[in-house]
């Protein structure tokens, strides 16, 4: 039985199995439509997140199965002081598979130790969000056609903001990737990273201005300045506007660059942007639905 | 000159940097024995000016070396047989311990749910990092 805790604890070829799933759930939707018949995905969500509980649950009906749940930690036995351990035991009598979010980093961990059931990390606080990353993975694959040689602008909340360490973790497995960090001085990527990236010799830039780099990006990966993680508010004020992405912007960009953002988005990119047809925002919801399809699918070993 | 005498059989740690034998008999739980154990405090040393050393009268066994490589695993252990020295052991940093060192990540699973063990994982052996299995947060205690 398998887990799905961290996006790396896919191998790349494991990845483009599950990719190339998503590719033909994508094609052929009426062909999966039944495969989980029969089978339950309990959603156990601690804290709110409609867009992730969401797409979770409409991939299990659009696979046929159904859902149960808890969309939050004060309508759960863990108002009553139930441990997470405890909770994935019951869990696991009424579901085959489960999808956790907890406020708490590595919970979705300890439900994995103790679960008999597959467990997928659907968020651990600053964390792990493997299948956010997973999702940006599928976008860029079906956008692009590839997911080597490129160059990825990644702008906004570089220090806290979990599914940019995550994205970049899992494109350092692929060749020819160039990264340009993009990020005023107090939100640059944390030093583990940068190390991680200097060890492994990938080719990267840290920039402040947005304007400096836009022309040569293929990939323009948008993050919002997330008021939860900052202590000060002062400071979230002040960095939360640094960068707006429009139509001037976009001026400079290549024809082909596609714009991503792991939504929901606020002033980051103004809505001008939204027409714009290198913006795939929007798109990228949908392969997260097709790959959480084949996540639970692989999971589930009904591939 | 204080002299301690030799053990029949046993354990020595040698070459513990001066100050850090006191750390090791509690971590190693040297102090729940019923054996003799002896620690000799800022003994002179050519290498290293002073030193600590702790010799314990009992089954090597009994000893935890992950424990201990985790603490510093550039100590010398010597078992001894007969009161000769019969093996040097090489200390190599564990790629897990369990119950040594406490994550102090307030965003971490363990800092909620009491009863989880803290499990740390060697991230990176050359800077002998450790990393919290739930959370991954490095280790910042020092022994």
């Amino acid at each position: 039985m398998r887990h799905l805790m961290n996006p790396m604890d896919f191998s790349v070829e494991e990845l483009d199995r599950l990719f190339d799933l998503a590719a033909d759930i994508e094609k052929n939707p009426e062909k999966y439509a039944h495969k989980c018949t029969g089978k339950k995905l309990a959603t156990c969500f601690y804290e709110p997140s409609t867009r992730t509980r969401l797409s979770f649950e409409t991939a299990m009906l659009n696979l046929g199965g159904s859902v149960i749940g808890f969309s939050d930690a004060g309508s759960s036995s863990a108002s009553k002081g139930e441990s997470v351990s405890d909770t994935i035991r019951v869990i696991s009598c009424f579901a085959d598979i489960c999808a956790m979010r907890h406020p708490k980093e590595g919970a979705p961990m300890v439900a994995a130790s103790h679960s008999t059931i597959p467990v997928i990390n659907a968020g651990d606080g600053g964390h792990q969000h493997p299948t956010q990353t997973l999702t940006d993975l599928l976008t860029i694959r079906s956008l692009k056609g590839r997911l080597d040689n490129f160059t990825i602008g990644i702008c906004g909340d570089l220090k806290f903001g979990r599914t940019v360490h995550s994205l970049v973790n899992a494109l350092s497995r692929y060749s020819g990737i160039r990264f340009v960090f993009i990020s005023p001085e107090e939100l640059r990527i944390p030093g583990y990273l940068r190390e991680k990236l200097w060890d492994n010799a990938l080719t990267f830039e840290e920039v402040i201005r947005l304007e400096d780099v836009m022309g040569k990006l293929d990939l323009l990966y948008m993050t919002r300045v997330q008021r939860e993680r900052f202590f000060n508010e002062e400071d979230y004020v002040r960095l939360k506007d640094f960068y707006i992405l429009n139509k001037d912007k976009m001026a400079l960009a290549k024809p082909d660059c596609l714009i991503l953002h792991p939504l929901p988005r606020v002033n980051e990119i103004s809505v001008e942007v939204d027409k714009d047809p290198r913006a795939v925002y929007f798109k990228q919801v949908q392969y997260g639905v097709y790959v959480r399809m084949a996540l639970i699918l692989t999971l589930l070993d009904l591939a | 000159m204080l002299n301690v005498g030799k053990i029949e059989e046993g354990f020595v740690l040698d070459h513990i940097p001066a100050g850090k034998s006191m750390s090791i008999y509690y971590h190693l739980g040297l102090d729940k024995l019923d054996c003799t154990v002896a620690i000799i405090k800022n003994a002179k040393s050519n290498v290293m000016g002073k030193k600590d050393i702790i010799k314990v009268e009992c089954d090597i066994n009994t000893l935890d070396m992950d424990v201990l490589a985790v603490i510093d695993h550039t100590i010398t252990v010597n078992v001894i047989k007969d009161a000769v020295i019969v093996e040097k052991k090489q200390l190599t940093l564990p790629l897990e311990i369990t119950g040594i060192m406490k994550c102090h990540n307030p965003r971490c699973i363990t800092s909620i749910e009491q009863e989880l063990p803290h499990i740390f994982y060697l991230a990176d052996a050359d800077r002998e990092l450790y990393r919290c299995r739930y959370c991954d947060e490095k280790n910042t205690e020092r022994f």
